[in-house]
């Protein structure tokens, strides 16, 4: 069957790409786009490793079809560091050591950046139930939730 | 909150530049941009898809398989079944612990005569996309004969179970059994006379125990790039907790020489044990190797929860006899364990850790590791220990009640210590234990009066740490930049300490000292990251690295000086004249030497290895505050507080992560997570959803209370940190349940069905 051509906009790059029917927004940036910073820890959208926003809302990109890109606006981990600048977020998962292994990382700071796009102040448990869509086996997620509400602090100015 | 018992003598009292701070680590930008590879993220050039057909069936003989149409569909360029694979012989290798049967690995990794557990490997295909090779493994026939299949250990110990293997002949039982059973091996061990123990005692205490295989658990699934040339040599990129062991493993299984197989270490996302084995690396290599294409393999979520690990269930009896003074006078444990499809449960450990945290004068523990139709056990974080403690930890506190003893005080009268003999024959030595249960009497939490439906439980553990085979090269640049090469995975952050005691030892600064984690072919042997003993075995491999490095600076600057090599010594990052005697020269920094490089000798550079003795065992001890709903059955953790003796934290913040990240999957244990089967001996919740990993609002911050009693045996007093801390919880929190609710429950996970049938049982149970 023929591949569906899909034009589409990741982190604010025109991007075009081939893709069967059946593969995923994952598997496309992966396969296709050889954007890997994306993971894929489930394929069925229990663990948040594969976070993406588009359009600005925050999804599972292992539930979206790729061909679903078409004419939409997506952003992933590759765009989160702006010219070589890391973003605040990952600056302060870096300095509270709120990575151990490091695979759910790109998907923790892809929906940590959308909780605080929406709520710039929230209390730890806001900041809990926000990324409970997000799986970490390593940390215990302690060293996160500091991380997220450290790098709040400094985005609101406080 | 973080406090810290130091020994007043001991080597955590000298002055430290790097040890003990908290620097950025050096892998870390590239995992907050996306840019680290893991085992999935690598791609080759003409590379092919591998995928696994599996099992749909608990327990079945394969009649045959039919492979042609899959063969014939355009596409598709190799199809393996397990009798492709050369046969291993039948034997165990390696410590008893730890040892390896290839005969079983082989089988493991593809089935042969038998499928014994649903998702087993049956048969493999390498094609041009996913979706071909995909559609390949709905084309090849398996004819199976189904048979009658097993999955609960004491049903599997009855004389009328299911066989997995008809020649299984009990080991460690005199005489042989004349009758094979699902029993591989017996494993016992005795101090002193119990009889009489349990005679002295005033209190005798016995009770059974259930918990269920739980997995590792870890977010990245298995993956791995093969890529082999027209000569049989291979390269292999993969996610493992040892990429030595890998090859090992994968060169082994498929009959080539090890030397002919370089293994790259992928960045590995998470194993906890899990990664320690081979799943996908030999089927990929063997595809690659067949075709002459680089195969890349990625095993689903669902393959990971029915294929690879879990740790064991176990069925268990433990009994305790104290005295009114709280002396524990007497102790037995009887510990069946799961070992999946092939033998190889962490029984023996269980047997071994069970009572290792006390001194007891009369111990006798006995272990069967016994097979049933599950995927085959794979070790997860202090393997074994957690099981026997959930059954000793709570016996202890149904004793400490009975005797109307704090049960802080009922282990602290009991704690072992330097000197004190041990079930399994050597006699601790190291301090440490007693140290964690004074820190939790000192915490305020621990008096923080409780109120209706809450409860709090203590519970203790006690972990092995490893030593073993590591080496490492340390490299001084012209510019007197360091690099530090080791073959450890780096899991959680020892590329950092690494780089910190390289700094450490060498006199720079941390951010002048590079730390990779290198190729099976650029640095020497290193076992796998697993028994804590990382931070321990390779780190005494970097400082010696780093102090024979010295050796050579040292002799560089004597040259450079003209003066005896005695007459220069190393402090603070430059070499200096021993005394005014030997001249007056201004000290050679680090960075001045190695600019006269060329002229001094050339390259500058040294490699150490080491078989590490000396390591230096965990203890744990936890208490925890719950709150029972009495009308749902659920817990809520209100406070948990960990304390540890890690001997010496060399970077705390990741010290302080592994003992929040044991304690949360510990809590998971407890609570949630368990397999369930159907009746068919299908996993019904292979999958996130339904197998029900603690996610960050079920969990409250974990307060970890480093306690540092350093391990002589150490340049730096460590003593490894990465498992015991998975040991104490599912006590701690049954025994917090006990006190909130009056059930004392002996079956894991205390789900809120579970426990909400004991809340509404007559008399409790």
């Amino acid at each position: 069957m023929a591949k569906h051509h899909v034009m589409t906009i990741i982190n604010g790059n025109a991007t075009e790409f081939l893709c069967e029917t059946r593969q995923t927004m994952l598997d496309v940036l992966r396969d296709e786009l050889h954007m890997t910073g994306t993971k894929e820890g489930c394929g069925s959208g229990d663990c948040g490793a594969c976070s993406v926003t588009v359009d600005g809302r925050l999804v599972c990109s292992c539930l979206m079809l790729g061909v679903e890109a078409g004419g939409k606006t997506i952003r992933t981990i590759e765009g989160m560091a702006e010219g070589g600048k890391l973003h605040v977020l990952q600056r302060k998962f870096l300095e509270h050591a709120a990575l151990q292994c490091g695979i759910c990382t790109p998907g923790f700071l892809v929906a940590a950046r959308s909780l605080l796009e929406v709520n710039p102040d929230p209390t730890d448990e806001e900041v809990r139930y926000w990324l409970a869509g997000n799986l970490c086996r390593c940390t215990g997620y302690q060293k996160i939730v500091e991380a997220v509400q450290d790098a709040a602090r400094e985005m609101r100015g406080a | 909150m973080l406090t810290r018992t130091r020994n007043p003598d001991g080597i955590a009292d000298q002055e430290m530049k790097v040890i003990g701070t908290r620097p950025v680590r050096p892998d870390g930008v590239p995992k907050v941009t996306g840019q680290a590879q893991y085992g999935a993220d690598y791609s080759a050039p003409g590379m092919l898809w591998g995928k696994i057909l599996r099992s749909p069936y608990a327990h079945a003989r394969i009649r045959s398989i039919d492979t042609s149409k899959a063969r014939a569909l355009p596409g598709v360029k190799a199809v393996i079944t397990g009798s492709d694979f050369k046969e291993q012989p039948f034997e165990y290798v390696g410590p008893e612990r730890v040892a390896v049967n290839y005969w079983h690995m082989t089988r493991n990794v593809m089935a042969r005569e038998k499928a014994l557990y649903e998702g087993h490997a049956v048969a493999a295909v390498a094609a041009i996309s996913p979706s071909v090779a995909e559609a390949a493994l709905r084309l090849i026939a398996v004819d199976y004969e189904v048979l009658p299949h097993v999955i609960d250990v004491d049903e599997a110990m009855r004389d009328d179970a299911p066989l997995l293997f008809d020649n299984m002949l009990t080991r460690g039982v005199e005489p042989p059994p004349a009758k094979p059973s699902n029993v591989s091996k017996r494993i016992e061990f005795k101090i002193g006379d119990v009889m009489a123990g349990f005679a002295a005692a005033d209190e005798v205490v016995e009770m059974n125990f259930k918990t269920a295989p739980v997995h590792q658990g870890y977010i990245e699934p298995h993956a791995c790039l093969a890529n082999f040339d027209a000569e049989g040599h291979g390269e292999l990129w993969s996610a493992s907790q040892g990429h030595f062991v890998v090859r090992a493993y994968t060169a082994k299984l498929l009959g080539m020489d090890i030397g002919n197989l370089l293994v790259h270490p992928a960045e590995i996302g998470g194993g906890f044990g899990g990664k320690t084995v081979v799943y996908v690396e030999p089927v990929a290599a063997f595809l690659s190797r067949m075709t002459g294409h680089p195969v890349k393999i990625m095993m689903s979520r669902e393959d990971v929860f029915r294929a690879t690990g879990p740790t064991s269930g176990a069925s268990m009896t433990v009994k305790i006899g104290v005295r009114k003074d709280g002396k524990i006078t007497a102790a037995t444990g009887l510990f069946k364990f799961q070992a999946g499809a092939f033998p190889g449960s962490p029984v023996m450990n269980a047997c071994m850790c069970a009572f290792a945290p006390y001194g007891i004068d009369n111990v006798n523990t006995v272990g069967y590791d016994v097979v049933s139709n599950r995927p085959k056990s794979a070790a997860y974080r202090a393997p074994g220990s957690p099981i026997s403690a959930f059954g000793v930890e709570s016996v202890l506190d149904v004793l400490a009640a009975k005797i109307g003893m704090d049960p802080l005080q009922l282990r602290l009268k009991n704690a072992a210590r330097a000197g004190t003999p041990t079930a399994y024959g050597p006699k601790h030595a190291h301090d440490g234990y007693a140290e964690t249960v004074q820190a939790l009497l000192k915490h305020p939490g621990y008096s923080v009066p409780l109120k209706k439906n809450q409860g709090r439980g203590v519970a203790s553990g006690y972990w092995f740490n490893g030593g073993g085979e590591s080496a490492a090269a340390v490299r001084i640049n012209d510019d007197g930049t360091v690099e530090v090469a080791t073959g450890s995975m780096d899991i959680g952050g020892s590329r950092a300490s690494m780089a910190m005691m390289a700094a450490e030892t060498l006199g720079v600064s941390y951010d002048r000292v590079r730390s990779i984690v290198a190729d099976t072919a650029s640095v020497g042997y290193n076992h796998v990251t697993g028994g804590s003993r990382v931070t321990f075995a390779t780190g005494i491999a970097v400082v010696n690295a780093c102090n024979k490095v010295i050796d050579d600076l040292r002799c560089r600057a004597a040259q450079i000086w003209d003066v005896e090599l005695s007459g220069v010594v190393w402090q603070d990052g430059a070499a200096h004249p021993v005394s005014a005697a030997i001249g007056d020269f201004a000290p050679l920094p680090l960075k001045a030497i190695a600019a006269k490089r060329a002229v001094t000798g050339g390259p500058i550079g040294a490699e150490a290895a080491v078989n590490a003795g000396g390591m230096a065992p965990g203890f744990a001890t936890q208490f925890c505050d719950v709150e029972v709903d009495p009308e749902t059955g659920a817990v809520k953790i209100l406070r948990f507080v960990a304390a540890q003796d890690v001997g010496r934290a060399i970077h705390p913040s990741y010290v302080e992560g592994q003992i929040q990240g044991g304690v949360v999957q510990g809590i998971g244990w407890a609570l949630n997570e368990e397999y369930i089967y159907d009746k068919a001996g299908r996993l019904s919740n292979a999958g996130f959803l339904d197998y029900r990993m603690p996610v960050a609002s079920d969990v409250p911050n974990i307060d970890v209370v480093l306690v540092e009693v350093p391990n002589p045996n150490h340049p730096f007093g460590v003593k490894g940190a990465g498992e015991v801390n998975i040991v104490p919880p599912m006590a701690a929190i049954a025994n917090a349940i006990w006190q909130a609710t009056g059930r004392r429950m002996t079956e894991l996970p205390m789900s809120p069905p579970k426990l909400l049938a004991a809340l509404d049982a007559p008399h409790g149970i």
